[in-house]
């Protein structure tokens, strides 16, 4: 393809230092893990998984130095895992809310 | 470039095109020319053959529900077989009918067409799309020829995941496998929309069919994946034993519903919204004039495919999941009838002071107005939580989804294959056969489904087949009107058949239609145009079109040059 002379050069020292603070953020995890933060577990492990998740797609898949269309399509992935993941959990918090829904 | 000037040289070369001209069709004829065809409308002919297998088998198997329901005992099958027929038939109709129906034929063959384009983006992964579908097919296929899967279409655990003896995994992977197929399709039709569009063809240009497959197109690559990872994840508790769904092993089964309609229920837009943007297409060309609202047209797609994701959870108000969640789901499921309604109010407004024309498309699109309307208007009696406590799994239910997929998706597509049957195969349908079947369709669809309408409020329950005596008469009006409906589905299959030989020519445009389509000849070249097209008018111009036509010459004096 022509528009492959235009793809970003990303230099190799970009690439260790995300694999390194991916490295530093999987012993966050699992150090957390032997934590007990009570209710705050779930939303401190998500946290540190979505900030890795960010790294792998903006630097390892490129997606910082893409077009913009392609950052477009890469949000609406991430958006439409939040309308799965968000609605199907206010199902299973709120099952208590309303007197008489099943539990 | 001047656009009088181009319609005029497309008319000329069109009319030597019946006596020396290739095109895709005659550009090559050996068996090999069509298995690894690149080009997008031979990919779309033979997309066209598959499903109309699907569709017969499907509908042979409706066939057989309709018999078995003329009288209220059990008459010709066991309880586990008719378990089994409805399964098949609702299996067939939706992954391997509807779903593919017309983004992969009409969508196929005329997106490129529509943009201006020479192909698709990836012209092989488009032939690709065709080799999954079909060996998706043959996976479900083979599980019905062993003995079949009597899950219902929607597979709920943990019946189909623990308890259920059929060939629970084998259909699973053939309808796996054939949702690659649509993603495909759907990637395939973005990268061309964004990409391919033609100098001068701004995305406020574009046909609104190809707006319709666009949001489609969202819908099949966001979607997709999310019901294949719940088939795999069934998969994973049957094989392996992993506790997903089973509540022993600490699954939850209503976390199958979830996944299962996150993309079933938007999969009813990947049918519906191609429909909508051939109705919109028959709706300007037969009223003549610009389509009312374009924008509205346009952006209500879009809107649908959105908000479409939010209201899944309206399938499930009975079935253990929060009454919170139950209200949201019916909030957003009554917003998303906004963006329906006004498609409609669009239509209408098109034709207002319009000069219709009773062709066979239109009344095919007519027919998908009303019957849509229907079919949407008693969506909202289900989305009500209330009402839908009491028409849950009952008839009301399946006479409302068989009006907004058959009453509106099949109508749609019958509309569009006589609407594009000249562009693709180069000959007119007789035109008394295809209104008279087109009624019949009509009268026969209202016969079968409008009684199931009364039945289900009283309390019909959707998948027996011993009922009490007193839902006899909605039953047998309901199959009596599947015979009509069978035979209106068969005549347009008999002569269109016969219009590939004995069809009159049918000339570049015959409609005299507004869109790049029209201005190549009938059928196109392998590369759909001879020269670059270039934009440089609205959509819709019928107007201009019609002064034009009348100063210069009229359809029946193009077809009176062919004959010569
Ligand atoms: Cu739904």
């Amino acid at each position: 393809m022509s528009d492959h002379s235009e793809h970003h050069i990303v230099p190799l020292k970009v690439y260790f230092l995300v694999f390194s603070a991916l490295m530093i953020l999987l012993f966050v995890t699992v150090g957390v893990a032997m934590v007990n933060l009570g209710p705050f577990n779930i939303y401190v492990a998500m946290s540190i998984a979505i900030i890795k998740a960010v790294l792998v797609v903006l630097y390892f898949m490129h997606v910082r130095y893409s077009t913009r269309l392609t950052m477009v399509v890469a949000a609406a992935g991430f958006i439409w895992l939040v309308f799965l993941l968000g609605i199907t959990i206010l199902d299973y918090t709120s099952r208590s809310w309303i007197p008489g829904s099943y539990q | 470039m001047d656009t009088t000037s181009t319609v005029e040289r497309v008319s000329a070369t069109g009319i030597i095109s019946d006596t020396i001209r290739t095109n895709f069709l005659n550009a090559d004829y050996g068996i090999k020319s069509w298995l690894l065809t690149k080009d997008h409308k031979r990919i779309a002919i033979l997309y066209l053959i598959s499903i109309t297998v699907f569709f017969m088998i499907g509908g042979a198997f409706a066939a057989m529900i309709r018999m078995e329901l003329i009288t209220p005992e059990a008459d010709v099958f066991t309880s586990e077989a008719y378990n089994k027929v409805f399964t098949t038939h609702g299996i067939m109709m939706v992954f391997f009918f509807l779903i593919p129906s017309i983004p992969a034929t009409l969508g196929n063959f005329l997106v490129p067409v529509m943009v201006g384009a020479r192909d698709l983006a990836f012209p092989r992964i488009n032939l690709l799309s065709w080799y999954i579908y079909v060996i998706g097919g043959l996976f479900t296929l083979t599980a019905l020829v062993l003995g079949g899967v009597d899950t219902g279409w929607t597979f709920y655990t943990p019946y189909s995941s623990t308890y259920s003896n059929g060939y629970v995994m084998l259909t699973g992977i053939g309808i796996f496998i054939t949702g690659f197929s649509s993603i495909l399709t759907g990637l395939n039709f973005i990268v061309t929309v964004h990409k391919m569009r033609a100098p001068g063809l701004g995305w406020f240009r574009l046909p609104l069919f190809v707006w319709a497959n666009y949001a489609a197109s969202l819908i099949m690559v966001l979607g997709t994946p999310v019901v294949a990872i719940g088939i795999v994840m069934i998969a994973l508790e049957r094989g392996l034993g992993l506790g997903i769904f089973d509540p022993r092993l600490g699954g939850d089964p209503v976390l199958f519903q979830h996944i299962f309609w996150f993309y079933s229920h938007p999969a009813v837009y990947i049918m519906i919204l191609p429909g909508m943007g051939v109705v919109s297409e028959i709706m300007a060309c037969f009223s003549r004039r610009h389509i009312f609202g374009y924008k509205f047209i346009a952006f209500s797609s879009l809107g649908i495919a959105i908000i479409g994701f939010l209201v899944w959870g309206h399938h499930m108000f009975v079935s253990g999941q929060s009454s919170y969640a139950g209200i949201v789901f019916s909030l957003f499921t009554f917003i998303v009838a906004v963006p329906s309604a006004i498609k409609v109010f669009n239509w209408t407004a098109t034709m207002h002071k319009g000069r219709i024309v009773y062709s066979t498309p239109m009344m095919y699109a007519l027919g998908f107005i009303g019957l849509f309307l229907v079919g949407g208007l008693t969506g909202l009696f289900c989305a009500s939580l209330g009402v839908d406590i009491h028409i849950h799994d009952t008839y009301f239910i399946v006479a409302h989804f068989h009006y907004v997929m058959v009453g509106g998706s099949v109508m749609a597509y019958l509309g569009g294959i006589h609407f594009w049957w000249p562009k693709m195969t180069g000959r007119m349908y007789p035109e008394g056969w295809g209104r008279f079947s087109a009624l019949l369709v009509f009268v026969g669809f209202n016969l079968t489904f409008f009684p199931q309408f009364i039945a289900g409020y009283l309390g019909m329950p959707r998948r027996y087949h011993v009922y009490p005596p007193e839902f006899q008469i909605y039953n047998v009006l309901s199959s009596g009107g599947a015979l009509v409906l069978g035979i209106g589905f068969m005549i347009p299959l008999i002569y269109l058949f016969w219009s590939l030989k004995y069809g009159e020519k049918a000339g570049p445009n015959p409609w005299r239609a507004a869109g790049l389509e029209w201005e190549t000849t009938s059928p196109p070249p392998t590369f759909n145009f001879d020269y670059q097209p270039v934009v440089d008018h609205e959509p819709y111009n019928y107007s201009e079109i019609d002064a034009r036509s009348s100063a210069t010459v009229s359809t029946h004096s193009v077809q009176e040059e062919q004959h010569v």
